[in-house]
């Protein structure tokens, strides 16, 4: 478990050891089972992080290896995050210490409850998370570093030499709103909603149900 | 880009303002609420001292975690308890209507909204619930957030949010006789997959759908979600006007005329432009039923389980784990798998219709033995509603359980659970692993006329063949 603070400000780059969860479609009940829903707080969530799968695979689940603990960046595949819009299952991989997902498509509620909390979603192609998690699984303890704002990832120092001359380097995708969210640290929005209070006033002036369709 | 569809005419009209990150400030007409979801986005507004802007638009119930044997207070469980005093305590302290235990209008949130006329044509519509694409059925731009979100509503009712692409589902045709909503919807995703609406609105048109009831749209849009698409809708009708006439939240009077001309107003018109439109036939589904562990993973019901050749490359890794998980062989029939548990409910098909199309088949027949069935109502109401024309006594005098309102089994997060490799039939809409409260649980998805079926006969079967032969036709 994480001992990383949580996400504050400015989200510019993240480092750190890497954990790969391969499959489509794996969706939020298998990301936080729904008995862990039982709670009116976040915390203790990481307990609940892929709970079933872990314990089906009894200790070889990636969440359980000990090479990937301490990880902070997650590579998963297509449609991650799929089903349920529980916010319980970005919070429970941000407590197990989860600060940036990078995979080959989200769910857009998924996506939307990570950046509210300001852990990134990062796409890249198919072949490029396929050999980003083979490169995960071949040298799982090389620290990854991610630049948010070139939109870049790639593994430096350390083992890199080991994995063959070139640093390897991937180049990934985010959407330019959410993009510049993160990164000017205007992410967590509430703030910017409530302080347009008057443009509110005219939006519900103009919605004939709100005053009980006026002649 | 779409324009003038219905999803652009309420968007626009929503607008507040633009967002620095690029999104677009949404005005939310109506914010509902639940237990799971509200507690911790009610203690982040107390962390950044904010009260609720519109506690008169917010409207909240428990569904998620009530037990629907005994109701009765303090709850058994004591999480449970914990969680349904908070809600209380939230809304007691801001303002906002409470929908509780015993109200006569509490149920699920997606079933209540609507039967109280609160959804309406033309609404934004919000819940921290992926289901909340319910409400769409009347023509409401209504769809699933997060709890960081709900928090974003309770403070400033609106929402960041980035403008959808729109498809437009046109359904031709009709529904056969047997073939219900639920059936429509499977076939749908199992043809787009549980991915092809990610980055859409579903706007559901043409013949097929203009025949559906209002309890059969919110069925069909209910589960836009598992289709990927974070919105469905159904452009409002003579039937959504018939519907919500008279309902306790509805317009009344001359106000009534005025609404009905707005929501008319706001349909997708002839010269509507769509991102995308995909054809159906309505007449050539049949009776669907998921056999995997995604809700894309249906079958008809005189299907084989797909082989991997059959299959698209991509969707075969998936269905070796969907092989493995279910203990179903590629190229085995579907129908004629034994079923341990039976359940009928849920937001997608717990409303009056649904307990009605499956009490007719259950009338005069028996529960297989050993098989455990149970209907749990949608809301107090839909409770009422049925105990009054009888339903409930036909499916008790048919081996069924009869229980208190809520999600149940949907989720699991009540007692009522899958225990071990159960394998379940459900009128619900999720089939994902570990979805009804067992690790190694299964759940085969289908309508609850085929939940009947299946609960008759203790394994799949196809509900046409009992409603061609009525078992006692004294019975009535
Ligand atoms: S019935 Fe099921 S899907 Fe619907 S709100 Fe309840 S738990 Fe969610």
């Amino acid at each position: 478990m994480s001992s990383t603070p949580f996400p504050t400000g400015p989200i510019r780059s993240c480092r750190g050891r890497t954990v790969a969860v391969v499959g489509d479609d794996i969706d939020t009940d298998r990301i936080i089972p729904a008995r862990f829903l039982k709670c009116v707080s976040f915390e203790g969530l990481a307990a609940g992080a892929f709970a079933d799968d872990r314990a089906e695979l009894a200790g070889r689940h990636p969440f359980d290896r000990p090479e990937h603990q301490g990880a902070v960046l997650l590579v998963v595949n297509r449609n991650f995050g799929c089903g349920s819009s529980r916010e319980h299952a970005p919070q429970a991989l941000m407590r197990w210490g989860i600060r940036a997902v990078i995979g080959e498509s989200f769910s857009e509620i998924f996506f939307g409850n990570c950046l509210a909390m300001g852990i990134p979603c990062l796409g890249l192609g198919h072949d490029e998370a396929k050999a980003l998690q083979a490169f995960v699984a071949a040298h799982p303890e090389q620290e990854l570093e991610l630049d948010l704002e070139a939109l870049e990832l790639r593994a430096s120092g350390g083992e890199a030499g080991a994995a063959g001359g070139e640093a390897p380097f991937w180049t990934l995708q985010l959407a330019e709103g959410p993009h510049r969210m993160l990164v000017s640290g205007q992410w967590d929005g509430t703030g910017q909603l409530v302080a347009h209070d008057s443009e509110l006033r005219t939006t519900a002036g103009r919605l004939p149900y709100l005053a009980g369709f006026p002649a | 880009m779409s324009a003038g569809t219905l999803y652009d005419k309420v968007w626009e009209l929503h607008k507040v303002a633009q967002l620095p990150g690029g999104s677009t400030q949404l005005f939310i007409g109506l914010h509902l609420i639940h237990e799971v979801t509200s507690p911790q986005a009610f203690a982040a507004l107390s962390d950044l001292g904010l009260g609720v802007r519109h506690p008169e638009r917010t409207v909240a119930t428990v569904d998620h975690i009530v037990p629907t044997t005994s109701q009765a207070r303090p709850f058994a469980d004591p999480l449970a308890e914990e969680m349904l005093s908070t809600l209380e305590r939230n809304c007691s302290e801001h303002g906002i209507t409470l929908h509780g235990l015993g109200s006569g209008r509490q149920g699920i949130v997606h079933v209540i909204a609507p039967e109280l006329g609160l959804t309406q044509p033309g609404m934004t519509v919000a819940c921290g619930d992926s289901h909340t694409s319910t409400h769409g059925a009347f023509g409401a731009i209504a769809f699933g957030i997060g709890t960081s979100q709900v928090r974003d509503v309770l403070a400033s009712q609106s929402l960041a949010m980035n403008k959808l692409k729109v498809r437009r589902i046109l359904v031709n045709g009709s529904l056969a006789n047997g073939v219900a909503a639920k059936d429509l919807i499977l076939h749908v995703i199992r043809v787009l997959g549980v991915k092809g609406g990610v980055g859409y609105a579903y706007e559901f048109a043409g013949p097929a759908i203009a025949a559906l009831s209002m309890e059969e749209r919110m069925t069909l849009c209910n589960m836009a979600i598992e289709g990927g698409a974070r919105c469905g809708y159904v452009n409002p009708d003579t039937t959504t006007f018939a519907y919500l006439q008279g309902r306790p939240h509805a317009p009344c009077g001359e106000a009534w005329e005025r609404a009905v001309a707005w929501w008319s107003s706001l349909t997708s018109g002839p010269e509507a432009v769509f991102d995308d439109e995909v054809l159906f036939d309505a007449g050539t589904i049949a009776p669907t039923v998921t056999w995997g562990i995604t809700p894309g993973q249906g079958i008809g019901i005189d299907e084989m389980v797909p082989t991997p050749e059959q299959l698209d490359p991509e969707e075969r890794p998936i269905a070796q784990e969907a092989y493995r998980y279910m203990d179903l062989q590629p190229g085995s029939p579907i129908a004629g798998v034994p079923v341990d548990v039976c359940f009928i409910g849920s937001c997608t098909n717990g409303r009056l219709s649904d307990l009605r199309a499956a009490a007719a088949v259950a009338r005069g027949r028996q529960v297989a033995a050993g098989l455990k069935a149970f209907v749990v109502p949608g809301s107090e109401q839909v409770a009422a509603a049925a105990e009054a024309e009888g339903l409930d006594a036909i499916f008790r005098s048919a081996g069924f359980e009869w229980r208190e309102p809520g999600c149940s089994m949907c989720l699991a997060m009540n007692p009522d659970r899958l225990e071990g490799r159960q394998i379940s039939a459900s009128s619900s809409n999720r089939n994902f692993k570990g979805r009804q409260g067992s690790a190694s649980g299964r759940t085969l998805l289908m309508s609850p006329a085929m939940v009947a079926a299946a609960a008759i006969a203790g394994h799949v079967t196809d509900v046409r063949t009992l409603l061609d032969t009525p078992s006692t036709p004294s019975s009535r």
